[in-house]
């Protein structure tokens, strides 16, 4: 178990006020994300398949959690965790010769899913989601 | 593949041999089983493993009782390991109240502990060792980790005890979980020390994403190579102190098991074997989406399995925890693969197989500085101690009520770990079992103020670890134990609400998620913990009551199971 101090034991709190406050724990900015990727794409729904989008499962450290995407074709590749305050991350652009793929490091508030959407060269677009889980930890064993 | 009926058979021949009483005290119920009987027939095939795994330092023969709950969620629902009782030994066609009954499941523990005695002992498994290895010299002994963690020894040691022990024992290779919570300085020097590779294939430099450990290690034997790729528990940096290991990354890392096993195939092995602990429901997702491996030989999550459990054509081996089991494993294999494998999970009846003389030796020597203290009488135990389920244990219970009392709290949270052995009604209270229960190295007991929506979010997060219905979100370890509270928990439910009707047991009242409420706990992860160590708690809590005496547990209300 995690020992809370009275300051973290606050803050804890406070966040699962703001949870039960939402109604939509995981996806607090659902719609903030889904904005973000018809304007992205222009309106148009990505299709399946295509892009490699690796995360951890459960991150180590919330503040700086490791993801990788990959799309092979692709001309850029948005980046966005979808319960952030606020979902955009980076969006990487990537030359006619080069290799579509791109690591960073992203920090996430809570449990959500990180999102991944590929412009490619023939102007469609590919999306690939994971869940990364942020767990408070410690009782494992 | 040794068969169900089979096993069945082996178990009812063993029983039935009859042979004279030794002069070591054998245990009653095991008169005319033999040494023989237990580790089974000649090696067949080309190639042999040796698997032991999550010993926790338990260098002495224990009483170890199975869960009664261990429950499955998603496609592992009411799968093995996730069948326990009655239920598991019908599975299994084992007999109930039979040597093996007694040593895989949890009925009737302490009668029939009585009449089979304790198990394990590192003394005995090394006659088993060297029994497997007069047969087949080069038979690959392997160890899934949590060996260095578990005990008085150990922690005195720093996990020398058990190095030395494992080093003599002959180990080949092994992987790790506990063994970081020693602290990454300690780590590096006994790895440097060792004289077999300590694997991790999922253990990655946090800092640069590079691979920080040896992936795996090639065995040529019996004509053919065998790859022994090692994984690291992945969840070690969240369930255990990530300041003591600071530069260290895990995670499953499917994708990069996915490419170690392409590569060793590349590089000529016949075998792949995954020396995992990764947990057993991750270990079968693993294995049905990572294609080529032909063995896991699982750990973590303590379950003993007395026959492989097959996902496609990779055969999960689980061989429990404690010392308590060793699994053989021998293949037949040629240059194009596996061809047959035949399995057998032998319990170590420490009543029925000798010690070996050196290992006692070297074991004696560990144990003979702490003497003194191994063998303090602390009080005695009215009711059964365990550990291990899915809610709740009595050694638990004992550790909460303990928290509650000395440190002058409403509520008290204790970890869900399953390691540790159990005590029987009647039995003495030592130190040495008192630290069997708690020895590790962030023992602090903490007192501090949470409210109850701190409590519900801490509940459902741990429980989220271990019902997540997709394992690669499953920590391993149980629920987090509760004293003081009672609540309500639909394990089928989503994360956020699984948990309803805390209750604060002393006043009968609901848990009030705005109030403050005085919590004591142990093993935090945070750095800087305050607290006296859990053990000095625990010690003066059985002085004080002398007797411990335990009444039923039902503060937890389990459904959607």
């Amino acid at each position: 178990m995690k020992t809370l101090t009275r300051r973290e034991a606050l803050a804890a709190g406070a966040a699962a006020a703001a949870f039960a406050a939402s109604g939509l724990p995981a996806f607090a900015t659902a719609d903030a994300a889904q904005e973000a990727v018809m304007a992205f794409t222009g309106g148009v729904a990505p299709g399946e398949g295509g892009v490699t989008l690796t995360t951890p499962e459960i991150a180590e450290n919330g503040g700086t959690v490791p993801v990788e995407v990959a799309a092979e074709g692709a001309a850029a590749i948005l980046v966005l965790a979808a319960g952030n305050p606020s979902p955009g991350v980076a969006t990487f652009h990537f030359g006619p010769l080069g290799v579509a793929m791109a690591s960073t490091r992203i920090r996430l508030a809570r449990t959500q899913d990180v999102i991944a959407v590929a412009k490619m060269s023939d102007g469609s677009f590919r999306q690939a989601s994971n869940t990364v889980k942020v767990t408070i930890g410690g009782c494992g064993g | 593949m040794f068969s169900r009926r089979e096993f069945a058979h082996a178990i009812a021949a063993a029983g039935a041999l009859i042979g004279p009483l030794s002069g070591r005290g054998l245990a009653q119920g095991l008169s005319g089983m033999t040494e023989e009987a237990l580790i089974g027939g000649p090696a067949g095939g080309n190639v042999s493993l040796i698997h032991v795994t999550d010993m926790h330092a338990q260098l002495m023969p224990v009483w170890f009782r199975e869960p009664s709950i261990n429950l499955g969620v998603g496609a592992a629902a009411g799968q093995p390991p996730h069948v326990t009782g009655e239920d598991f030994l019908r599975l299994y066609g084992i007999e109930p109240r039979s040597p093996m009954a007694y040593a895989l499941s949890s009925a009737d523990f302490a009668a029939l502990a009585r009449d089979y005695g304790r198990m394990g002992g590192m003394d005995r498994i090394a006659t088993v060792v060297k029994r497997l290895r007069a047969e087949r010299p080069d038979a690959i002994l392997l160890d899934g980790g949590d060996t260095w963690q578990g005990s008085l020894t150990a922690l005195r040691t720093n996990g020398q005890d058990m190095v030395d022990a494992m080093n003599l024992l002959g180990v080949d290779a092994m992987t790790s979980h506990w063994e970081f919570t020693l602290g990454i300085d300690r780590v590096t020097e006994i790895v440097d020390a060792l004289p077999f590779p300590f694997l991790g294939a999922n253990i990655y430099d946090a800092e640069w994403d590079e691979p920080a450990y040896e992936p795996y290690k090639l065995f040529e034997r019996g004509g053919v190579q065998v790859a022994v790729i090692g994984q690291a528990f992945p969840y070690l940096p969240i369930a255990n102190p990530r300041w003591m290991f600071p530069n260290l990354s895990f995670g499953v890392r499917e994708e990069r098991m996915a490419e170690v096993v392409e590569e060793v195939r590349a590089e000529g092995a016949s075998v792949v074997v995954l020396l995992s602990h990764n947990g057993f429901d991750v270990d079968r997702k693993l294995a049905s989406r990572v294609p080529g491996i032909d063995v896991i030989l699982c750990g973590h999550t303590h379950d003993a399995l007395p026959e492989p459990l097959m996902v496609g054509d990779t055969a999960l081996i689980a061989s429990g925890s404690n010392g308590k089991f060793l699994s053989r494993v021998d293949i037949d294999a040629d240059a194009s693969g596996v061809k047959a494998l035949r399995h057998r999970l032998i319990p170590i009846f420490a009543d029925v197989i000798a010690p070996d003389p050196e290992m006692a030796a070297l074991v004696a020597g560990h144990r003979a500085p702490f003497a003194a203290e191994l063998s303090e009488v602390l009080g005695e135990t009215e009711a059964l101690l365990y550990r291990r389920g899915n809610f709740n244990g009595t050694f638990d219970d004992l550790i909460l009520q303990a928290l509650m009392t000395e440190r002058d709290a409403e509520i008290a949270l204790s970890p869900g770990f399953r390691w540790g052995p159990s005590l029987l009604p009647g039995d003495r209270i030592t130190k040495e079992d008192l630290y069997n229960a708690t020895a590790m190295s962030y023992p602090a007991a903490y007192r501090s103020e949470m409210t109850g929506e701190t409590l519900h979010v801490i509940l459902e997060d741990v429980a989220d670890n271990l019902f997540n219905p997709d394992p690669y979100y499953q920590q391993g370890g149980d629920m987090v134990r509760v004293g003081g509270m009672g609540y309500r928990i639909d394990v089928s439910a989503p994360m956020g609400s699984r948990i309803t009707d805390m209750t604060h047991l002393a006043s009968g009242e609901p848990i009030d998620p705005a109030r403050s409420y005085t919590v004591a706990g142990w093993a935090s992860v945070n750095e800087g913990t305050d607290g006296p160590p859990i053990w000095d708690v625990v010690e003066a809590h059985i002085r004080s009551v002398g007797s411990v005496t335990l009444q039923e547990n039902d503060s937890v209300k389990v459904t959607g199971a």
